[in-house]
């Protein structure tokens, strides 16, 4: 796994200052490429229409017509995928902490003859793409009445959120030393307190890792958030988003609302927490 | 001690519900699909068995085919187009230059976005009355440029690539970035000491010793590629007239448009099959070298 992001200290004679203001003046290009399609969609979701269509499309807004996001949220129910969202992506990343954390426990510290076997068929589970099981599962869901239910989707991000997550645990758990929970057990306490008040607490880093990066991909999941709902009172904002734009096709400033209001979380979080996102995205580099 | 940690009931009680999961998942689901492939069925009623008709069709179908090629062609535009960009970035933010940290934190922030934000972006960008491209090329004086870049079998592949290189360029930048940056600095000073070039130590040292993230990034550039479905399914829906279909998209449309469950499945066994044999070549050439 590739190591911590650290600046290295400065190098003291400039290379050549004309090399280095072109060299700046590219990297500034192409930060402008990487954010003003953003910056533009903030622009547009802050216009109305007459603003939009009469050429004036790039530039910033006029005057900020914030009743876009008002609308976008009531009439255009992005209040409902946004809540929808929040609690499909808070179920799963909780449920995959539990659950990759004590599976990976027990797969680097407890002694059983297959854990060996267990962790290598985990991670070949990380290879493979989530169109296999879209079908089999639709049939499942649909035979159990699951589909337009929240579980319809937790349990599959869930399940394919597990191997990365039981991963980067488990590789942390090889650098945490033995000494403390043996001693803990020594004591008298238990496998579960010694797990639960010992273990967890030290293993937060990566926990932190799993978290950050199962909130990316289940945030964002379209494919079997598209398949598994179509009832609006269950869709999450992808797939919201989606129908959204289908029934407010002119109305260029309330898409824009609702494509905002779908990204802000995301951008907040990476905005708080920046080194760390940048972090979880390379560990979670081991799915492929 | 061992006794505490070998005991099966706790064993069980960490590693069930993950195991049951997972195989019940993601691992089951697989021979269920490849069971598929092999009925004629519209998920009504059981299938017929048909044997390998499905695939037989799949690569005899100019429609499939396309799909499978425009994925190519995919992958081949990111392993070529894009990586590189990303290397050449991640190589000049890992030589210490001024804003490292701004640079590399606001060239990350497409990956975060959802792909369909992203696609819905970008739809209004190639907009063809009111987009931001056509006002752009009608403010530089280029009016004759100006199309429906979506809408038009020529550009429509072409546009639709456009979006996700430029998405994912931020994130395999990252990733060689971590990885020119865990290249021990002295055997960088070493070079420099030698009297080589920034450009001779990129060449010659630190592009050699990012062989194991490069892997990852083409790996990842390769099966992203292969895999694609959001965007298309989004920007375009595969049209116009088939011509941006990828073999997701058109797995999709078989089995939720035309109820063909065998044949969408057999398109998806391909696709399954596709990424672990590119996965298990790029690892192979990465280690006989």
């Amino acid at each position: 796994m590739p190591a911590a992001i650290s600046e290295r200290p400065g190098r003291s004679r400039a290379a050549g200052t004309v090399g280095s203001i072109l060299l700046q003046m590219f990297l500034i290009l192409f930060a402008f490429v990487q954010i003003y399609p953003l910056v533009w969609l903030a622009f547009f979701s802050l216009k109305d229409n007459s603003e939009i269509f009469s050429g004036e499309v790039l530039g910033p807004p006029r005057k900020f017509l914030w009743t876009n996001y008002a609308r976008a949220l009531s009439e255009g129910n992005v209040l409902t995928y946004f809540l929808n969202s929040v609690l499909v992506t808070a179920a799963t990343i909780v449920l995959v902490l539990i659950l990759s954390a004590m599976s990976a426990y027990a797969i680097a510290r407890m002694k059983w003859k297959l854990s060996n076997a267990t962790m290598t068929l985990i991670l070949l589970g990380m290879m493979v793409p989530i169109h296999s099981a879209l079908l089999p599962l639709f049939m499942v869901l649909r035979n159990l009445n699951l589909l337009n239910t929240y579980w319809a989707l937790i349990i599959p991000y869930v399940a394919f959120g597990l191997p990365v997550a039981v991963y980067i645990i488990a590789s942390f758990f090889k650098s945490v030393p033995r000494e403390m929970e043996e001693s803990a057990v020594m004591d008298g306490c238990g496998v579960y307190r010694a797990f639960f008040f010992i273990i967890l607490p030290l293993v937060r880093p990566a926990l932190a890792t799993v978290a950050i990066f199962t909130f990316i991909s289940a945030w964002n999941e379209l494919m079997f958030a598209v398949t598994f709902i179509n009832d609006t009172e269950y869709q999450t904002l992808t797939v919201g988003m989606m129908s959204m734009v289908g029934t407010y096709i002119t109305h260029w400033g309330v898409v824009g609302a609702g494509l905002m209001i779908a990204t802000i979380p995301t951008i907040i979080i990476y905005l708080l927490l920046n080194k760390q996102v940048q972090q979880s995205m390379i560990a979670g580099a081991v799915k492929g | 001690m061992d006794k505490v940690f070998s005991n099966k009931r706790d064993i069980a009680v960490f590693v069930g519900p993950t195991l049951l999961l997972f195989v019940a998942i993601v691992l089951v689901p697989i021979f269920v699909s490849s069971y598929y492939s092999l009925l004629d069925w519209n998920g009504i009623g059981r299938g017929e068995f048909i044997g390998l008709d499905n695939y037989i069709e799949m690569f005899t179908s100019s429609r499939a085919l396309n799909s499978m090629k425009n994925s190519l062609l995919f992958a081949a535009a990111s392993v070529f187009l894009q990586l590189p960009v990303s290397l050449l970035l991640a190589l000049i933010l890992a030589s210490s230059i001024k804003g490292e940290g701004f640079y590399r934190t606001v060239y990350f922030i497409p990956v975060l976005i959802s792909t369909v934000v992203i696609a819905q972006l970008w739809s209004k960008i190639y907009n063809a009355d009111y987009g931001m491209l056509n006002t752009l090329l009608k403010t530089v004086g280029l009016p004759e440029l100006a199309r429906d870049w979506l809408g038009r079998r020529e550009t429509a592949l072409v546009a639709s690539f456009i979006p996700i290189l430029w998405q994912y360029v931020g994130y395999h930048m990252l990733l060689m970035y971590a990885g020119a940056k865990s290249i021990p600095s002295e055997i960088i000073e070493a070079a420099k000491i030698d009297g080589a070039s920034r450009v001779r130590t990129a060449l010659s040292v630190i592009i050699p010793l990012m062989k194991p993230v490069l892997k990852v990034s083409l790996v990842f550039s390769v099966i992203g590629a292969l895999k694609i479905f959001d965007l298309i399914y989004v920007l375009t829906g595969g049209g116009p007239f088939f011509v941006t279909e990828v073999p997701s998209t058109l797995m999709y449309t078989t089995i939720f448009d035309t109820f063909r469950y065998g044949y969408g499945s057999a398109i998806s066994v391909f696709i399954i099959v596709e990424c672990l044999v590119f996965t298990i070549v790029i690892n192979k050439l990465f280690r006989t070298e």
